[in-house]
């Protein structure tokens, strides 16, 4: 119970006295996971919109694939991301093995068929008859588009928190392909499982605590967003 | 099937082109020569050291290090593939095959402190006062207690499995003996909660046990067996040009420089009571 204790206290004092390096760590986190949530957005909001209006043979296999993949886990995509990274792998040239770049390429395959997945249910569930309708109003193919797109934001922003809360909280692919760097390629679950590998557990606790309340801030936003209008 | 290739072409290049839009720049590596990765051993990093050598290194260098912190093993796996530029280790062993096999050059002696066979203050294999380690170990496997073992290819765990042998003992896969899999600091962590017998290093366990009473208490040590050896090895460029041979070498002779000896000598002296580490650079094997 002390340890806890001393821990919450140690880490209301790191938090309060703004601590370099635990505040860098934290900044680290969020900027890594916020592009990779970006990226993953761009690809699973774009390719999941596609998948749902069009039709094609295999259709079923690929979503099929996309949902297998909102369940990818973390150090599977650590180690094949490493590999390909690796500086005498295929993709070596680009020397980005334990870079943040690299976190961001892992976190990005992490989260992309997770936003692709709900993308693709949303938009499934839109009625037909409003693509209909739409269509009949004069809309062009991207005034359509555009407009399912804000026909589904409320799921679609689902899709956005499941994403970034994945990536955020991962651990496996970011201290493979990361390496937990001093000052580079640390971020906040890497660190908490090096600081609890070291004993410190207070600082454990501080750097838990930080990302408990990004998630908790991340997802108030988008919440609140999301609910701004309700549906009626 | 056309409909199926351009959706497969869509998100190939959304892939792509988000991926090279998104990365900031200054994120993707600085020039080669400026990145040194060192594969070093858990204990290294969980005992604090390297946090006081290595920024000292950059200062004095320019290079920028990215220490991987991992086991032995498989820091010279890393080495043996080119991934990394610089070991330090302590698998005397392992290294002897690893240098024996070309891929390291100028292995160079740094530092030891030594093992410890740990266990519960009750010591229920009755094994405080043992002549030797490999003794406790008989005793530890007869009365079947709980021992736990990093299980990681580590130094460590090559040491674990030499002392094994000297007992004659198999312990794989007996009920009593886990591997945990984990780094040092870890696995003292699960022996502390399961009161289990462990060998650990001397650094990691001091400093871990003064941020938390483990309640775990060095039952065996001081024997020249469990000397915990630690040398710098420079991976050898000749099988992978990328490796980044300048500040290997650098590296390496930081580490057995006198600056960087006395502060070894020192380091947790002040903390821990005794220091974690005894320079050697230089001393004969």
């Amino acid at each position: 119970m002390d340890l806890i204790l001393e821990g919450l206290v140690k880490a209301f004092q790191l938090l309060a006295s703004l601590d370099p390096e635990v505040l860098g760590i934290a900044m680290l986190s969020l900027k890594v996971s916020g592009l990779a949530t970006l990226v993953s957005l761009v690809i699973g909001i774009g390719c999941g919109t596609l998948i749902a209006l069009t039709r094609f043979p295999g259709k079923k296999v690929l979503v099929s694939l996309v949902n297998t993949g909102m369940g990818l886990p973390p150090v599977v995509v650590g180690l094949f991301v490493s590999i390909l990274l690796w500086r005498n792998g295929p993709l070596g040239f680009m020397e980005l093995l334990y870079t943040p770049a690299a976190i961001i390429i892992a976190q990005s395959v992490i989260a992309t068929p997770i936003v692709m997945g709900i993308t693709i249910a949303a938009m499934q569930q839109l009625p037909a008859s409003l693509r209909l309708q739409i269509l009949a109003l004069g809309a062009t193919r991207t005034q359509l588009v555009w407009m399912l797109i804000k026909e589904a934001r409320l799921p679609l922003m689902a899709g956005v928190m499941a994403g970034f809360g994945g990536v955020i909280s991962e651990v496996g692919a970011s201290i493979m392909v990361g390496g937990n760097v001093k000052g580079y390629t640390r971020v906040l679950t890497t660190a908490t499982v090096m600081e609890t590998g070291r004993g410190n557990f207070d600082i454990a606790i501080a750097l838990s605590l930080i990302l408990l309340l990004f998630c908790f801030v991340i997802n108030y936003i988008l919440t609140h967003i999301q609910q701004r209008e309700r549906p009626r | 099937m056309k409909q199926l290739q351009r959706v497969l072409f869509v998100m190939l290049s959304c892939f792509i082109l988000s991926a090279i839009a998104l990365v900031p720049s200054s994120w993707s590596a600085q020039p080669q020569q400026k990145n040194l990765i060192l594969a070093t051993t858990t204990s290294t990093q969980d005992s604090g050291l390297l946090d006081v050598l290595i920024p000292i290194f950059e200062k004095q260098t320019g290079y920028f290090v990215k220490t991987i912190s991992v086991g032995s093993g498989q820091a010279m796996k890393m080495g043996e593939k080119g991934e990394a530029d610089v070991l330090l280790v302590h698998s005397p062993e392992a290294e002897k095959a690893f240098m024996g096999q070309g891929f390291g050059v100028n292995r160079k002696l740094v530092m030891h402190n030594d093992f410890l066979l740990l266990g519960p203050a009750n010591d229920p294999a009755k094994i405080r006062g043992s002549k030797s380690a490999a003794e406790a170990l008989k005793k530890i496997a007869q009365s079947g207690s709980l021992f736990l073992s990093r299980g990681d290819n580590s130094g460590t765990h090559a040491k674990e499995k030499g002392l094994w042998k000297v007992a004659g003992i198999a312990p794989e896969g007996q009920k009593w003996f886990q591997e945990t899999g984990l780094g040092m600091g870890e696995t003292l962590n699960v022996a502390a909660e399961k009161h289990g017998y462990l060998i650990a290093d001397r650094g990691t366990y001091l400093a871990l046990n003064k941020k938390r009473h483990l309640g775990l208490e060095i039952l065996v040590s001081g024997e020249p067996k469990l000397l915990n050896i630690y040398h710098v090895i420079e991976v050898n460029p000749a099988k992978w040009p990328k490796v980044n041979t300048p500040g290997a070498k650098a590296f390496s002779d930081f580490m057995v420089s006198a600056p960087t000896q006395t502060l070894i000598s020192h380091f947790g002296t002040k903390e821990f009571g005794s220091p974690l580490f005894f320079p050697d650079a230089g001393k004969p094997e």
